[in-house]
C-alpha cells in the first residue's frame, strides 16, 4: 500500500503521545477534547456556510439563473453576509410559547448533526473516535435531532408548526428503518460495523461494485431514505413551504432559524459523507483489484480529496432532485417507505447473507 | 343577527383543528384565505373568504367617463389584462354601432391568444411551486418574458397595457410586431415539450394529481365553472366557440374537452390551449390587413339609454361585462361577471376529504387571480 505519505496514523499518534509527556493523562485527554471540539466547530461552520452557496449555485444552476455572484469571487461570501444578517436578527419572542422547549430546540437539532460528525473518517487515521460500532452511532446520532424538530413544533404553538412537526415526526421515523437496513447489508458484506474498517475494506474494490446488484439497490435505497430523513425535498414536508408556510420553524427566527437552516445542510453533509463511506469508498482512491499500476496512480490524489469528492458527488445528486421533483404527500411518502422501500431492503438483506455464505463477490 | 352569522361562518366545533391559510400564505397568490378545518391531515370543511383586495372597481366605474373605465377592468384579472379590456371596448363598441376596422379586430386576437399563452405559462410555473417542484417557475418565466417583451416593444408596458380604446387602439403596433411573434411561435413550440418532460410525466406530479379535487360536470355547471377548469370536466364552455367575437369564426382551433375533471385534467386542458393558442396565432400572423387602427370616435361617448351585455373568454374562464346605461358620458350600473368568483367556491367542494397539501394542489389547479375575485 503505497498512500504512507497520506497516512494520519502517525501524526495524531504523536500529537497524543506529545500531551501526554507533558502532562497528566487525564489533562491530555481533556485537552484532546478541546482542540477536536474547536477544529469541529470551526469545520462545522465553514461546511455548512459553503453547503449553502453551493446548494444556491448548483439550484441557480438548474433553474437556468446565475445565483449569488456578487459578494467576493463568484459571490463566495455570499452565505457570510447572509449569517451576520441573520446574527443581527431580532429574536421574535412568541407569546404563549413554551419558552424552555423553544430555546432549546434548536440546540437539540444542532447538536444531533454536530455529533454525528466524530465519527466519520476523512482519510486514514483523521477521525475523531473510531468506534467498533460506528455505523449504530451515527445511526442513533442523527435520528435524535427529530426530537428537536418535534419539540420545535410542539412548543412553538402554531398550528403550521404543530403540523409541519408531526409529519417530521412520522417521516423520520418511517425512514430510519430504510437508513438502518440499507447501511445493514454493506456491514453484512464487509462484517463489520467500524467504519474505518468497512473503508479498509474496500481496498481493492468499492463494495458498491464488488457487492453487485444488491449493494447498488442498497445504495439508492439509502440515497432516498436518507434525503427524507434529513427532511430535504421531495420528502420536505416538514418545511412544505406552499402548504404550512416554513413548517416547523415558522416561528423561529434570526440565529434560532439560522440553526436549524444549517443543520438541514450538516444532516445532508453527514448522510452523503456516510454514503460516500460505506458504499464508495471513503477515502479509499479507485482501486481495482489486481491491477497495481492503476491503483498506484490512482493512490498519488490524495484521500481527502478522493473523500470530498465523493461526498460533493452525493451532495449534489440530492441537491439535483430536490430541485426538480414536487413535493410528495404525505400518505404517498408513508406508502414509499413501508409498501416500497422496505420489504425491497428486507429482501435484499436476505439476498446479501446468501451471497456471503456462498461466498459470490469479488 | 351579527353573532349569530358569525357563529355560522366559524366552523366546526371546540375540537376541530382550524388553520387559516391566507391572507397571507404562500400557496394563494394574493390576499385571500381558506378557513381549514383538519381532521389530522385530512381536510374537514372549506371555506373561502374573500375580499381582502376588495377595490370597488365597478363602483368606480360608475363615476368614470367610458374610455376611462377600459383602464379599470385590466386591474382586476391582471393575467388576462388585455382581454378585460377587450371585452369593455367590445360591449361600448356594440351600444354605439361602431364599425370597428378589421385590422383592429386582428391585432386584438392575436392579443388575446398572446395573453393567454402568456398567462397559462404564469399558471405552469405557480402550479408546479404549490407542489414543491421550484424549478418550474424559472422555465415558465424564461419563456413568458418573450411575450411580455413583444407587449413592451408595441405598447411601452408589459403586464397591464390598456391599449384598447373604445374603437380601437391608441396607436398602432410596432412595425417589429408580426416578426416577434414569428420568432416566439418557434421558440416556444421548442420549448413547450419541455413542460411535459420536467412536471407532467413526473410521476410524483402524476400521483399528487390523477383522481384529486374531481368535479363532475353537473357541479361545473352549478357552480358556473367556466374556463380551462370547466371543460377539465367536459363541460363545453368555451365563449370564443360559443359566441364568437373578433376573428375566432374565422379561425380554426379546437375547444380543448377532457372528461376525467380531476387536478390532471384541468392541467391537461390548460397545456393543450397553448398549443391552440399558438394554432391561432399562426394562422393570423400574416394576415393582418392594413387599415386604420381605430375607428372615428368622439371625444366624450355617450351610450344611448338601455342594456347592453358582452362576455369574452378571458386565460381563466367567461368573463362578462353588463352596462346599463341611462344615456350619461357614463354608466348608470356596471356588472362584471368574473370567473375566478366562480371558480372560486366550488373548492369547499373539491377539497373536502382530502389532504391539506391537495387542497393547494386543488387552489392551483383552478388558477385563481384573487384581484378577479374581490374586484
Amino acid at each position: 500500500m503505497a498512500f504512507n505519505i497520506y497516512d494520519f496514523t502517525e501524526f495524531t499518534r504523536n500529537i497524543d503521545a506529545g500531551l501526554r509527556s507533558a502532562m497528566s493523562p487525564g489533562w491530555a485527554v481533556f485537552v484532546e477534547y478541546l482542540i477536536i471540539g474547536l477544529i469541529f466547530l470551526l469545520f462545522y461552520a465553514v461546511v455548512g456556510l459553503f453547503l449553502v452557496y453551493a446548494e444556491r449555485r448548483v439550484c441557480a444552476f438548474i433553474q437556468n439563473r446565475l445565483g449569488p455572484n456578487r459578494v467576493g469571487p463568484q459571490g463566495i461570501f455570499q452565505t457570510i453576509a447572509d449569517l451576520i444578517k441573520l446574527l443581527m436578527k431580532e429574536l421574535v419572542p412568541i407569546k404563549n410559547a413554551d419558552k424552555l422547549l423553544f430555546n432549546i430546540a434548536p440546540f437539540i437539532v444542532i447538536i444531533a448533526s454536530f455529533m454525528a460528525i466524530a465519527a466519520i473518517p476523512f482519510a486514514k487515521g483523521l477521525h475523531a473516535i473510531d468506534f467498533n460500532i460506528g455505523i449504530f452511532y451515527v445511526i442513533a446520532v442523527s435520528s435524535l435531532g427529530v426530537v428537536g424538530i418535534l419539540l420545535a413544533g410542539w412548543s412553538s404553538n402554531s398550528k403550521y408548526s404543530l403540523i409541519g412537526a408531526m409529519r417530521s415526526g412520522a417521516q423520520v421515523i418511517s425512514y430510519e428503518l430504510s437508513v438502518g437496513l440499507s447501511l445493514l447489508t454493506i456491514v453484512v458484506f464487509s462484517g463489520t460495523m467500524q467504519l474505518s474498517a468497512i473503508v479498509a475494506s474496500q481496498a481493492d474494490y468499492w463494495w458498491i461494485i464488488k457487492g453487485h446488484v444488491p449493494a447498488v439497490i442498497a445504495f439508492v435505497v439509502f440515497l432516498i431514505a436518507s434525503t427524507a430523513e434529513t427532511n430535504r425535498g421531495p420528502f420536505d414536508l416538514a418545511e412544505a413551504e406552499s402548504e404550512l408556510t416554513a413548517g416547523f420553524h415558522t416561528e423561529y427566527s434570526g440565529i434560532r432559524f439560522a440553526f436549524f437552516f444549517l443543520a438541514e445542510y450538516m444532516n445532508m453533509f453527514i448522510v452523503a459523507s456516510i454514503a460516500a463511506t460505506v458504499f464508495l469508498g471513503g477515502w479509499m482512491p479507485f482501486h481495482l483489484g489486481p491491477w497495481t499500476g492503476f491503483n498506484h496512480v490512482m493512490d498519488y490524489i490524495p484521500p481527502f480529496v478522493w473523500y470530498a469528492g465523493k461526498t460533493a458527488l452525493v451532495i449534489f445528486i440530492m441537491m439535483w432532485f430536490k430541485w426538480t421533483f414536487p413535493r410528495l404527500r404525505i400518505d404517498q411518502l408513508l406508502t414509499l417507505e413501508w409498501k416500497y422501500l422496505l420489504p425491497i431492503n428486507l429482501v435484499n438483506i436476505v439476498v446479501v447473507a446468501f451471497l456471503v455464505l456462498m461466498g459470490w463477490y469479488l | 343577527m351579527q353573532e349569530e352569522i358569525v357563529k355560522n361562518i366559524i366552523l366546526g366545533e371546540d375540537e376541530d383543528y382550524i388553520i387559516n391559510m391566507g391572507p397571507q400564505h404562500p400557496s394563494t397568490h394574493g390576499v385571500l384565505r381558506f378557513e381549514v378545518s383538519l381532521q389530522g391531515e385530512r381536510i374537514k370543511k372549506v371555506v373561502p373568504h374573500c375580499g381582502y383586495i376588495h377595490r370597488g372597481i365597478e363602483k368606480m366605474c360608475e363615476r368614470d367617463t367610458y374610455a376611462q373605465i377600459i383602464h379599470l377592468p385590466d386591474r382586476m384579472d391582471y393575467l388576462s389584462a388585455h382581454i378585460n379590456n377587450e371585452a369593455v371596448c367590445l360591449c361600448v363598441e356594440k351600444a354605439l354601432e361602431v364599425d370597428v376596422p378589421e385590422r383592429v379586430t386582428y391585432i386584438r386576437t392575436i392579443l388575446d391568444e398572446l395573453n393567454r399563452i402568456a398567462s397559462h405559462q404564469l399558471w405552469w410555473c405557480a402550479m408546479g411551486m404549490d407542489m414543491g417542484a421550484l424549478t418550474t417557475f424559472f422555465y415558465g418565466l424564461r419563456d413568458r418574458e418573450k411575450i411580455l417583451d413583444i407587449f413592451e416593444e408595441s405598447f411601452g408596458s408589459r403586464l397591464i397595457h390598456s391599449f384598447n380604446t373604445p374603437g380601437g387602439f391608441m396607436h398602432d403596433i410596432h412595425p417589429g410586431f408580426q416578426k416577434r411573434i414569428k420568432e416566439f411561435i418557434t421558440y416556444f413550440r421548442q420549448k413547450l415539450p419541455e413542460y411535459d418532460r420536467l412536471l407532467t410525466n413526473n410521476v410524483i406530479f402524476r400521483e399528487r394529481s390523477i383522481d384529486i379535487g374531481t368535479l363532475s360536470k353537473d357541479d361545473a355547471i352549478q357552480y358556473g365553472v367556466t374556463g380551462p377548469s370547466g371543460r377539465g370536466s367536459g363541460f363545453s364552455c368555451d365563449v370564443r366557440k360559443i359566441e364568437p367575437y373578433g376573428v375566432y369564426s374565422r379561425v380554426e382551433f379546437n375547444e380543448i374537452l377532457m372528461t376525467e375533471g380531476d387536478v390532471m385534467a384541468r392541467y391537461k386542458v390548460r397545456i393543450a390551449e397553448m398549443y391552440e393558442s399558438m394554432r391561432i396565432l399562426e394562422q393570423l400572423v400574416d394576415n393582418i390587413p392594413a387599415g386604420d387602427y381605430s375607428a372615428k370616435m368622439k371625444a366624450v361617448l355617450r351610450l344611448p339609454a338601455g342594456e347592453f351585455f358582452q362576455r369574452v373568454e378571458t386565460a381563466r374562464g367567461e368573463l362578462a361585462v353588463f352596462i346599463v346605461s341611462d344615456g350619461n358620458k357614463s354608466p348608470y350600473r356596471i356588472k362584471f361577471r368574473s370567473p375566478n368568483f366562480s371558480n372560486l367556491f366550488i373548492i369547499s367542494k373539491l377539497a373536502e376529504g382530502f389532504k391539506i397539501a391537495d387542497l393547494v394542489a386543488i387552489s392551483g389547479s383552478l388558477d385563481l387571480v384573487i384581484p378577479d375575485i374581490d374586484r
